[in-house]
């Protein structure tokens, strides 16, 4: 018997970017409000993970083509980062700056270090727990 | 006055979500487990939508977003696993 899941291909192709906004908001939220870099990146881990449960794993390889084990590295080697550039100004180790910003569009914006270290460890999430579910996968 | 009902409220959540627990627990067949878990997510969103009113915060609604998306992964995964026997393919044949 020939199935078909027109449904479910409709309804999330809608739905990972409802879930893909979410965790830019709770990526960009984190420095005042609940949310942060590891809460970012888990949200986007389960929109990977509901487009690898809709699709097939070579379908969305195919589309998104990265190695998550790649991208983790390249995540804690920014996080990493962050903490030793701030050796390069004098100060103690993971020293973080902020200040407040004059754009054109945004107005008064505050801007800080530590989004740079949150965007590592939001690439480490990511590319961790969704190396943990496809190898989970493909073991059986 | 507003406040007794909120709270009543919140016990009867309480005693729904007991009572999908006991279906989890001794549910005949596997559709009535999943369907309970839903359930369960549905009644801990809207406890935590009357916590929040009960606190005054409003803190608490990225977490019923995020219990939102995640019960729907898990009811889409656990239909498909009684559906095909599998979660995640390799390779759609269709």
């Amino acid at each position: 018997m020939k199935t078909n899941n027109v449904i479910l291909h409709a309804v999330v192709k809608l739905v990972v970017f409802i879930i893909l906004t979410l965790s830019v908001y709770l990526f960009l939220s984190g420095h005042h409000k609940p949310g942060g870099g590891f809460i970012g990146g888990l949200v986007l881990a389960s929109a990977f993970v509901l487009l690898f449960i809709a699709f097939d794993i070579e379908a969305i390889r195919k589309a998104i083509p990265f190695d998550f084990k790649r991208v983790a590295a390249l995540g804690a080697f920014i996080s990493v980062g962050t903490g030793f550039g701030s050796l390069l100004f004098g100060e103690n180790f993971l020293t973080q700056a902020f200040g407040y910003f004059d754009l054109p569009f945004f107005g008064t914006t505050e801007l800080t270090t530590v989004t740079i270290f949150e965007t590592g460890v939001a690439l480490v999430v990511v590319g961790v727990v969704v190396t943990i579910i496809l190898s989970i996968v493909e073991d059986v | 006055m507003i406040q007794t009902i909120l709270y009543f409220a919140l016990t009867l959540f309480g005693i729904a979500i007991a009572i999908a627990l006991f279906r989890i627990v001794f549910g005949p067949s596997l559709p009535d487990r999943v369907i309970a878990l839903d359930m369960i997510g549905v009644n801990l969103i809207s406890s935590m939508a009357i916590i929040s009113i009960i606190i005054g915060t409003t803190f608490f609604l990225d977490v019923i977003l995020i219990i939102g998306i995640i019960a729907f992964i898990s009811t889409i995964a656990f239909s498909k696993y009684i559906e095909r026997g599998g979660i995640i393919e390799r390779k759609r044949d269709d």
